[in-house]
């Protein structure tokens, strides 16, 4: 082995490195639109890391990546290193590279950010990703691995449960994913659009967690397909539910049953898991007209709008809030924005109007106005009377939240809820034995890192439940 | 193999009955309930009510109405082959009193979807009548079954060729009046479970009609399955599909069903090999 050269000096002072983009112009396809660094940004930007002797960034971090040590495998440019080092905590650093919101986590926290722009972790963490998919084939070699311990049933396959089946499996639990669609990955599949999150990249992080011996059953809805009870009867010895948050709100306004409007759940999952944008090709329409109105100010909002966008409809969003209070990532607001969305705030549409035909042509909205902070410190917004003013729209697409799917629930009343969301302690677990719950169907709408920061404590609090002595249960005889 | 199809009969023009090995669905299905189907891989989802079940062969029965795309590729599908993805059961159970005189009102592949209901009547100890309407005598399906498990089934026929020559609802006003039933069921085409709904507002019946919506995921995820009931909007896949039929705004469904006609029409001629000139690459 010929001795490695030494180790450059850290550059905190090199300016953070943006991310290449597809030419706005040519974003009229399904394509990523955030490209990744080349390699030669990858080394300044890793540079940038200061190496802390306490490093804020992993404690930040929900999942605790070791951010210090990969960032330095990538400095010594061993990108498989990095990707291992990452590994060690998450499988999904694909999907994380790409979704998570890195400014309010570790990026936040970065020392670097106190005097320059903080290192672009999420981007490093992406570049290591997709670095390793040249070895995806090495890394889901063979036959999948049998795995011996108990039997573990994880409710839903949204980032929740992905990351309990990665955490459960490794410590040899017998794991099997439940899942009510015909495709996995929650929200990441048929809610964040490709042009975000790429599915191949999705279905090869699964692919892995299958590899590992993790067993997927779709077309299953715990609750109507069997209970919790049966599954513990089937031999299941503790429950994991992560249901996630897909029942959306309605603007219950007049007119919102006219055909072309949709809630942005409806307009995701015809376009991100129907494959709508291959309308004939693929058998599921979509209706996007000439005009496009998307209510809202989160990331629902932002994708509906850029899929509109995309299918060639001048598109606005209508905020009743204003542009500090949108919700949305900041990189997504920015794309929306080169992509030619239009943005309205401080405004809420009252009604819906259509053509004889029950189509809709035209929103009535009002203009509101920031009153005073609430508890929560948000200003609320409110209607300013006889403001009114109609706008025309062939699409309408409500992205007004999401709050926990009833079904499970309804057939479950054992299971303490509050509004709808699961009630669980700080362990994760729900008010019946053995059940454990979190994500979206605990905090209502969250984010995918949450999410996974919960369902690590589910795994872990499984593991505590199943196996009092600690230990991995590698006895086949167990 | 769960999700094969072990048993399929042409029950009339168009309309097929497919046996499916499905376990679990069958052990757990009310009437009243349906499933989510893929027929292969590239499919739409579909919903079919759930018809019949059998312990000893561990399957589900379903009756199919070739109308469109989806339907014409399950309805394709073969003895041995299987459907890429089967959900269920879904909705709600239909609501089954006891001890009441009950009619059944059904039109076309809705009479299908009428047989376990009907049969739930009965078992449940209500007296039953059974009221389907059909194009013509070739098109009438499952009338032994209904017989068998549910009471006496009247006819009405588009054309006359058998039984009462109009529709269901004419038929039904023709055999009764307000005060002859304490509750109903309808299941059909909209417009037929409309005039149902129109004809008996007066009549001290209690009346459900079994919606279908177009449905995207059936598991309340979506709400593009909506529907208005007297003031309010509920998801057919998760509170439905059954409703009051006194409450629901019918026009406004057959609007909603009838918005993706075009794209119907060009999903299918894409199907059948016509390229429209719409290919993207
Ligand atoms: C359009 C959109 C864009 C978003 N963008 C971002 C983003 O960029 N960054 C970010 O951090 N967050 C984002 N979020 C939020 C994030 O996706 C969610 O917080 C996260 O996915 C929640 O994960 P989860 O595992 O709790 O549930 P989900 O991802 O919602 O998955 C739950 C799964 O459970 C299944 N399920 C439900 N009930 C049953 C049942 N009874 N039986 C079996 N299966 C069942 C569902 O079908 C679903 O697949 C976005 C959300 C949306 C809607
Ligand atoms: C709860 C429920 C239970 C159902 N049970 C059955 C059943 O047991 N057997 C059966 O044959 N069908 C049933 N249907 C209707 C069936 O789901 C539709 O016929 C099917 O979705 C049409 O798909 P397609 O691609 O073949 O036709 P499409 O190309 O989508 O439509 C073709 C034609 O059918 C009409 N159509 C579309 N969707 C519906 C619908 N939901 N209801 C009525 N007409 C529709 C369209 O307006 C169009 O004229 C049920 C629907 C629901 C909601
Ligand atoms: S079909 Fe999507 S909510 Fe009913």
């Amino acid at each position: 082995m010929k001795p490695s050269p030494p180790r450059p000096k850290p550059d905190p002072k090199a300016p953070r490195q943006p991310l290449p983009l597809l030419d706005p112009a040519l974003r009229h396809t399904p394509a990523e639109v955030a490209l990744g660094f080349t390699g030669e940004q990858a080394k300044i930007e890793a540079l940038r890391c200061l190496q802390c002797q306490k490093p804020t960034c992993i404690d930040a971090c929900p999942l605790n990546i070791d951010i210090k040590r990969f960032i330095l495998r990538m400095v010594d440019g061993d990108y498989a290193g990095a990707h291992e080092v990452i590994s060690e905590q998450s499988p999904f650093p694909g999907v994380c590279g790409r979704v998570c919101q890195h400014e309010l986590f570790c990026e936040e926290a970065c020392i670097v950010g106190r005097r320059w722009d903080p290192v672009a972790i999420g981007a490093l963490e992406r570049f290591a990703a997709d670095h390793a998919r040249l070895r995806m084939q090495e890394l889901v070699k063979g036959e999948p691995r049998k795995p011996t311990g108990p039997k573990v049933a994880l409710v839903g396959s949204g980032p929740a449960s992905l990351i309990a089946a990665y955490d459960l499996v490794r410590l040899n639990y017998r794991v099997t994913i439940f899942e009510a669609l015909h495709r996995l990955g929650g929200v990441l599949a048929y809610g964040i659009p490709n042009f975000r999150l790429p599915r191949e990249i999705l279905h090869e992080e699964i692919a892995r967690l299958q590899n590992l011996g993790v067993e997927f059953v779709t077309s299953f809805i715990v609750g109507k397909s069997a209970t919790i009870e049966e599954l513990f009867e089937e031999g299941y010895e503790a429950v994991f539910l992560g249901t996630g948050a897909g029942l959306p709100y309605l603007m219950e306004i007049p007119g919102e049953n006219l055909a072309g409007v949709y809630t942005a759940n409806e307009f995701l999952t015809r376009l991100n898991l129907m494959e709508a944008y291959r309308f004939p090709e693929r058998p599921t329409p979509v209706h996007v007209g000439k005009r496009t109105v998307v209510v809202g100010g989160g990331n629902s909002a932002m994708d509906a709008a850029r899929w509109a966008r995309r299918l060639g409809s001048e598109t606005t969003i209508l905020y009743r809030r204003g542009r500090a209070e949108l919700k949305a990532r900041i990189e997504e607001i920015k794309h929306a924005e080169e992509e030619g969305v239009r943005f309205e705030f401080l405004a809420a549409p009252v009604a819906l109007y259509g053509d004889p035909h029950g189509f809709v042509t035209a929103m009535e909205c009002i203009r509101m106005e920031l009153g005073e902070p609430d508890e929560s410190g948000r200003r609320s917004p409110a209607p300013i009377p006889g403001s009114e003013y109609r706008i025309p729209a062939e699409t309408v697409v409500a992205a007004i939240g999401q709050a926990p799917n009833p079904t499970l629930q309804r057939v479950t009343p054992q299971l303490h809820t509050r509004r709808g969301k699961i009630v669980i302690d700080e362990a994760g677990r729900t008010s019946m034995n053995l059940v454990f719950a979190g994500g979206d169907v605990v905090r209502g709408g969250s984010t995918v890192i949450l999410a996974m920061k919960d369902g690590r404590a589910a795994a872990a609090a499984i593991h505590r439940a199943l196996s009092p002595n600690g230990g991995n249960h590698d006895q086949p005889d167990h | 193999m769960i999700n094969q199809i072990i048993d399929r009969r042409e029950l009339a023009p168009a309309v097929t009955l497919l046996e499916v090995v499905a376990p679990r669905i069958q052990r757990r299905w009310k009437a009243g309930q349906f499933v989510i189907v893929r027929p292969t891989d590239h499919s739409e989802r579909i919903p079919l009510t759930i018809m019949d079940s059998s312990p000893e062969r561990q399957s589900i029965s379903m009756v199919v109405q070739a109308v469109g795309k989806t339907t014409q590729e399950t309805v394709a599908l073969q003895c041995g082959e299987a459907f890429a993805d089967l959900a269920g059961p879904l909705g709600e159970p239909a609501t089954i009193p006891a001890g009441k005189r009950v009619v059944c009102l059904a039109g076309g592949v809705g009479v299908a979807e009428l047989l376990p209901v009907a049969r739930a009547y009965r078992d449940a100890g209500n007296q039953v009548i059974v009221l389907c309407g059909a194009r013509s005598n070739e098109y009438r399906i499952l009338d032994t079954e209904l017989r068998a498990g549910a009471g006496p089934v009247h006819w009405a026929t588009d054309d006359g060729s058998f039984g009462f020559h109009g529709n269901v609802v004419a038929l039904l006003k023709t055999l009764a009046g307000p005060g002859a039933f304490d509750e109903g069921h309808v299941i059909g085409p909209i417009p037929m479970m409309k005039a149902a709904a129109d004809a008996t507002r007066d009549w001290h019946l209690k009346l459900y009609a079994s919606l279908n919506p177009v449905m995207i995921d059936g598991t309340g995820m979506c709400g593009g399955c909506r529907v208005t009931v007297g003031d309010s909007v509920k998801f057919a896949c998760v509170d439905g599909p059954e409703f009051d039929a006194h409450r629901v705004d019918f026009d406004e469904l057959a609007r909603r069903n009838g918005a993706y006609r075009t794209h119907e029409r060009l999903a299918l001629e894409h199907g059948n090999g016509c390229r429209i000139g719409l290919d993207v690459r």
